[in-house]
């Protein structure tokens, strides 16, 4: 198979997932909802003391990142699972892997994009500086592709069975440690007027680490979880 | 007969000479229970055989093994002279399996199905008109595939082996939910598939007419 017909079946596969989730729009509005509605609360809960708030800020606003993208895991292949598509996607002509990426970057489109476009009015909800803001959105940028790279592997594995969702959040979040701890001590240094380069270096590092290799254990896990 | 010329040319045959699929020795188990044990047969090309057996005696089970999805507990399956697994993508763009599930997308087209099997497989020479003709489903190009009967929609898998060119076909009961029409063309796909030289390995509970076809049976017990 020639680069060409790869880089065809990339293009279509992640065009097509782009497209499912258009036509079933609940998929790609639920975890942006939640993401809103969980800092809201926070914001809510504790009451009027803004100095407090503001230190809470940028951990609130990974964490409930990091639930609303582990919610959305599970699409990234169990509708393929039970219609079929993925012993077909395994069969493919293709390197499973390159798929995988495929489907992983339609996730994150899907999912984690939105959360970015919203950032910017949770930070006014929670009184972040716009330097703040400004950090907040690049981490965001780096680290939510982390989340979506990770979290596939998490759901290869736990596809096949029933109810994977409780095995998934205890599989995937001790992972997605890293990514809050410098998306957080980023936007507070930022806050406090320090340079965040270190941190912005270490989660772009982590990423490409995720784009290399998470393809290969969720590629494996799929075989795995199919067999 | 442009399909023909590109199937002659397929590596599976000519790699080394050797018959294209050869399996030997091969042993399946499920949860402690022997499926089949010590199973060897070759297959070559323009061959044709149905594997028989009652429910549970490891039909789709030996069928998954062969495409390489499940693993067996021993032997080996070749393909013109090397290991499937070792072979990977090269054994899969040379193989095409329709299982129990149907494998398409409810909420794409008909016409985006087809599209999105031929980008994953080898492509055929065949436009996506010629393939829904075939398949008697013209007129449905955009027709949504969730909204299509049980037999539209084992039609449309089947539309994978027009759509793509492999010597391999391995279809698991392709004949569930088919109409009379419907079974026909698959027997007539089928029959024309084997006389370009292709193989096909198959399950099926219907008793197939296939004139001039030689049949091989294999019966789990």
């Amino acid at each position: 198979m020639t680069d060409r017909s790869l880089a065809r079946a990339f293009s279509l596969l992640l065009r097509r997932d782009l497209v499912i989730n258009f036509r079933q729009r609940s998929e790609c509005v639920n975890p942006v909802l939640f993401f809103v509605i969980v800092v809201t609360l926070f914001a809510l809960g504790t009451g009027a003391d803004r100095a407090l708030l503001l230190s809470m800020a940028p951990g609130v606003i990974w964490v409930a990142a990091l639930l609303a993208s582990m919610l959305s895991l599970e699409s990234i292949f169990r509708s393929d699972f039970e219609d079929g598509s993925l012993e077909q996607l395994l069969l493919s002509a293709h390197p499973v892997t390159v798929l995988v990426l495929a489907k992983v970057t339609a996730h994150w489109l899907v999912t984690g994009l939105p959360l970015l476009l919203v950032a910017p009015l949770l930070c006014i909800l929670l009184g972040l500086s716009d330097e703040g803001l400004k950090t907040l959105m690049l981490t965001l940028l780096i680290g939510t592709p982390i989340l979506s790279l990770v979290g596939a592997i998490g759901v290869a594995l736990t596809v096949g069975l029933r109810r994977g969702g409780v095995i998934i959040s205890l599989l995937v979040l001790p992972l997605y440690i890293p990514v809050l701890i410098f998306g957080t001590s980023a936007v507070q240094m930022s806050v406090a007027g320090f340079p965040v380069n270190g941190q912005l270096s270490m989660l772009a590092a982590l990423l490409a680490l995720a784009l290399a290799l998470a393809p290969l254990p969720t590629a494996a896990a799929l075989r795995m979880s199919l067999s | 007969m442009e399909r023909c010329g590109v199937l002659m040319s397929g590596p599976g045959q000519q790699r080394s000479g050797e018959p294209g699929l050869v399996v030997s020795d091969l042993h399946c188990s499920r949860d402690g229970r022997d499926l089949f044990k010590g199973l060897s047969f070759l297959l070559r090309a323009g061959e044709l055989l149905v594997v028989e057996g009652r429910n549970g005696s490891g039909k789709t089970s030996l069928l998954r093994i062969l495409c390489g999805i499940r693993m067996q507990e021993s032997g080996s399956i070749n393909w013109g002279g090397s290991p499937i697994g070792e072979l990977g993508p090269l054994y899969h763009q040379e193989m095409t399996y329709i299982g129990h599930h149907d494998g398409i997308k409810g909420d794409l087209t008909v016409a985006e199905n087809i599209q999105l099997a031929k980008a994953l497989g080898k492509p055929s020479g065949d436009d996506l008109q010629t393939i829904l003709k075939r398949l008697q489903l013209s007129g449905y190009n955009e027709v949504l595939a969730k909204a299509l009967s049980a037999g539209q929609k084992r039609r449309l898998a089947l539309s994978r082996l027009l759509a793509t060119v492999s010597w391999l076909w391995i279809l698991d009961e392709p004949f569930t939910s088919l109409d009379g029409r419907g079974i026909e063309i698959c027997e007539h796909l089928i029959s024309s598939h084997l006389t370009h030289g292709g193989m096909v390995v198959m399950t099926s509970h219907h008793a197939m007419e296939l004139p001039g076809v030689e049949i091989t049976r294999l019966r789990l017990s």
